[in-house]
């Protein structure tokens, strides 16, 4: 009998009750601390879809089979996948229950007395002994009080106790850490982020089709959009001409918000977004989009305008597809945008030497056929699908410079810069900003005081003792004050 | 102008590197005389002949820390901004943090035991800076170009420096532990603070600059937030300074919570430590994201 008494009883409840008391164990806390580092290692290494979607897929090309079952593990969006979101859910389940009830037993040990003074202090730490005056009791008060210790006072003895700031700046840390995982949540729930590609010039009315991609959170409405409209006036990219290296980037806009008839001038730069309301709007990247105009066989116009091309390095040589499928037949072409021209040193294609439009050319493949936009199946607007096209000639092109084939021309006319904005709505950022604050705070509260509790009993003789929590260093510097302050000596 | 502080600024690290190797020097023959010192019967061992050379070494160790401020200092006026631009950059500020660290803890602590490992990991730091990380002095991209680089990178480096220190001693720790479990210390390492003194000094590094490395992280987020539209985004740079500050985070809690001490705590301190130094090196260099820095 007295065996099974020891076993614990697994009911239901009991099992509930043993498995809370270990999720909420301090040690489970620390290892699901060291799980969520761990875990956080592979999206490190491998690429991440939100973060190099371009990566994930040439990883899916060269290792298909391999790459499947990465995937099936999660391990191309590791920061969303269950596991990990299991590991932190888990640790913030495990702190809310280890923090909360030490708040409450602090908030009640910060209003009680400190225990009173032990019956043996010569047993104590840092303990010594003189022949009393009469008056140290009176001394002794006054030092605690003007010290900030809280103390009890009991039969010709005080208990002091001082340093509660610790525990409360570690609740404090701890509790502000939840207030960081609430902010992330509120920004994934109610957020918004989308992304558009803007010719300068060209205006870009805040609508959800206006959007190149656009990611909302589970619970924001798509009437939330706020309404307005910008228009891309200026776009200015300086370059450090030894090192090609981009220097600043300037957008001046045209703003016009809902309800209002004034146009504002705005300007923004990388490190200053504009800020309407809840949406913040960054530049993020800038490119060339090539003016062409597309003739057919008769002379009339099939398509004119910009076309945004995709920049392929530092140099910005661009790439992308213009596609006329209004032509007839329908043609296409596979374009090469270089802003400053030069041949590969080894005869290959061409190159750009320098970011900035110093001499431009437009390389060009024509192909007729079949575009393949009627099939269903999505394509690229930077890539065209040549499997039913035929390639009718090569050329390069500078500005002004007409291109012409059997079907039809095409004619360079020149080439505008367009910018890459992102709109973002991350209603949490700022409860995540005052928990990283508090947390701050907190950790300096917790770290930088230490607790510790001093004793004096004056009788014939006057006792002192102390004991520092944490083995806490410096408490006897501070005893050694507190003894010459009794004895007069200070 | 800006040229010429360039040139300045490399005559000024490739001095602080001179000098740098005689305090290594001057720490090399402290140490060898202190072996030299038989293990005589006598516990108290008396060191005053190392004590000049001893003094010479600091010395030395101040001068270079000077040299290389002003190499530092230097190579911002030539670019016209703070001196965080790039890889190289990093190196020789981060070797000057070290440093710092060191002689900051020196003032309060007898570490000069540490010097022989502090010129020497300096030297190696710098020599990698002047050799492989080397780029031209020039200006910031964009997105660098804000008064956060300042708060940001400088709060990165003094937690870094701190850090490496703090992984430093706790390898002594474990070093003079394992010559301690076979017997007695040797001659020089005799000299040497105990190992609680060792084990304690680890931990108040750590828990020195912990704070200031929750403060890098968030001012780095709260930059990234106005230069690339989200305050977190799980870069391999963010993570792995996440991961550090997780392993740093468990390290605190095991030391005050659990009370790890002595072996245990010191290898928990490496590992957090390597965490931080896989960071600087693998993913500036070898890694993808937005902290990488082309040509370094």
């Amino acid at each position: 009998m007295s065996q099974q008494t020891e076993l614990p009883e697994l009911d239901s409840v009991g099992l509930l009750r043993y498995s809370w008391r270990q999720l909420t164990s301090m040690r489970t806390a620390l290892i699901l601390l060291l799980m969520l580092g761990v875990a956080a290692i592979p999206g490190s290494l491998i690429p991440q879809r939100t973060q190099n979607p371009i990566q994930v897929s040439q990883y899916f090309k060269d290792s298909p089979e391999s790459a499947r079952w990465m995937d099936r593990f999660y391990l191309f969006d590791v920061y969303g996948s269950p596991w990990f979101s299991a590991i932190y859910i888990l640790l913030f389940i495990s702190l809310i229950g280890c923090v909360l009830p030490r708040t409450f037993e602090h908030f009640r040990a910060a209003r009680a007395l400190p225990p009173a003074t032990p019956k043996n202090l010569s047993r104590m730490e840092h303990h010594s002994s003189w022949t009393a005056n009469g008056n140290e009791l009176d001394i002794a008060r006054a030092w605690f009080k003007s010290n900030r210790f809280r103390i009890l006072e009991r039969d010709g003895s005080i208990s002091a106790e001082k340093g509660f700031t610790r525990e409360t700046g570690n609740l404090l840390f701890h509790l502000a850490l939840i207030l960081v995982l609430l902010g992330i949540s509120f920004s994934s729930l109610f957020g918004m982020r989308g992304e558009a590609i803007v010719n300068v010039g060209e205006r870009f009315v805040n609508t959800p089709t206006s959007y190149d991609t656009l990611r909302y959170g589970k619970l924001y409405k798509d009437g939330n959009l706020p309404a307005f409209m910008l228009t891309a006036d200026k776009f200015l990219a300086e370059y450090n001409v030894e090192t090609n290296a981009p220097e600043d980037y300037t957008l001046n806009i045209s703003l016009l918000r809902d309800g209002s008839s004034v146009i504002e001038k705005k300007v923004i730069k990388v490190n200053s977004p504009l800020t309407i309301g809840s949406t913040r709007i960054y530049l993020q990247a800038n490119g060339y989009s090539p003016v062409v105009t597309v003739r057919d066989s008769k002379g009339d116009v099939a398509f004119q305008g910009p076309v945004p091309f995709l920049p392929q390095d530092s140099n910005l040589r661009s790439i992308g597809a213009i596609k006329v499928p209004d032509a007839n037949p329908q043609v296409g072409f596979v374009g090469s945008f270089v802003p400053t021209y030069t041949r590969a040193p080894d005869g290959g294609g061409a190159l750009s030497a320098f970011p900035k439009a110093l001499d431009p050319r437009l390389l060009l493949a024509a192909w007729v056929g079949d575009l393949g936009l009627d099939s269903g199946i999505p394509q690229s607007v930077y890539r065209i699908d040549t499997s039913s096209m035929q390639q009718i000639g090569l050329k390069t092109l500078k500005p002004g410079e007409t291109f012409i084939y059997p079907q039809g021309s095409i004619t360079f006319e020149g080439y505008i810069q367009w910018v890459n904005l992102n709109f973002v709505a991350d209603p949490g950022k700022n409860l995540a900003l005052l928990g990283g604050i508090v947390a701050i705070l907190g950790l300096l509260a917790s770290l930088f005081t230490r607790r510790r509790r001093i004793w004096i009993r004056v009788g014939s003789e006057v006792e002192v003792a102390g004991l520092a929590k944490n083995a806490a260093p410096g408490l006897d510097l501070e005893l050694e004050q507190f003894v010459q302050t009794l004895k007069g000596e200070k | 102008m800006s040229r010429s502080w360039a040139f300045v600024s490399n005559y000024l690290v490739y001095s602080a590197m001179a000098v740098y190797t005689l305090s290594f020097i001057a720490h090399a023959i402290e140490t060898a005389w202190a072996v030299k010192v038989p293990n005589s019967t006598t516990k108290t061992m008396d060191y005053t002949r190392t004590e000049k050379i001893a003094r010479i070494a600091t010395a030395m160790m101040i001068l270079g820390f000077v040299l290389l401020f002003a190499g530092v200092i230097a190579r911002g006026v030539s670019a016209g901004r703070v001196p965080w631009g790039n890889m190289y950059e990093f190196s020789i500020t981060g070797a000057l943090a070290f440093t710092g660290a060191y002689l900051g803890a020196l003032r309060k602590y007898d570490l000069r035991w540490l010097g022989l490992l502090i010129s020497i990991s300096v030297l190696l730091t710098l020599g990698t800076a002047v050799t492989v990380l080397y780029v031209p002095s020039a200006p910031l991209v964009p997105a660098l170009k804000s008064p956060w680089l300042v708060i940001h990178v400088s709060a990165a480096i003094i937690s870094g420096g701190v850090f490496l220190l703090s992984n430093v001693i706790a390898t002594a720790y474990l070093y003079l532990d394992k010559m301690e479990s076979k017997g007695e210390r040797t001659g020089w390492a005799k000299r040497l603070p105990s190992l609680e003194v060792l084990d304690q000094l680890s931990y108040r590094l750590v828990a020195f600059v912990f704070p200031l490395w929750t403060f890098a992280v968030i001012a780095g987020a709260i930059w990234a937030e106005s230069a690339w539209g989200r305050y977190w985004g799980w870069d391999p740079k963010e993570t792995w300074a996440f991961i550090t500050w997780v392993a740093y985070a468990a390290y605190l809690h095991a030391r005050v919570t659990i009370g790890w001490r002595g072996r245990r705590a010191a290898w928990l301190c490496l590992f957090a430590g390597s965490t931080f130094l896989f960071n600087y090196v693998y993913v500036n260099v070898w890694g993808t994201g937005k902290h990488t820095y082309s040509g370094l």
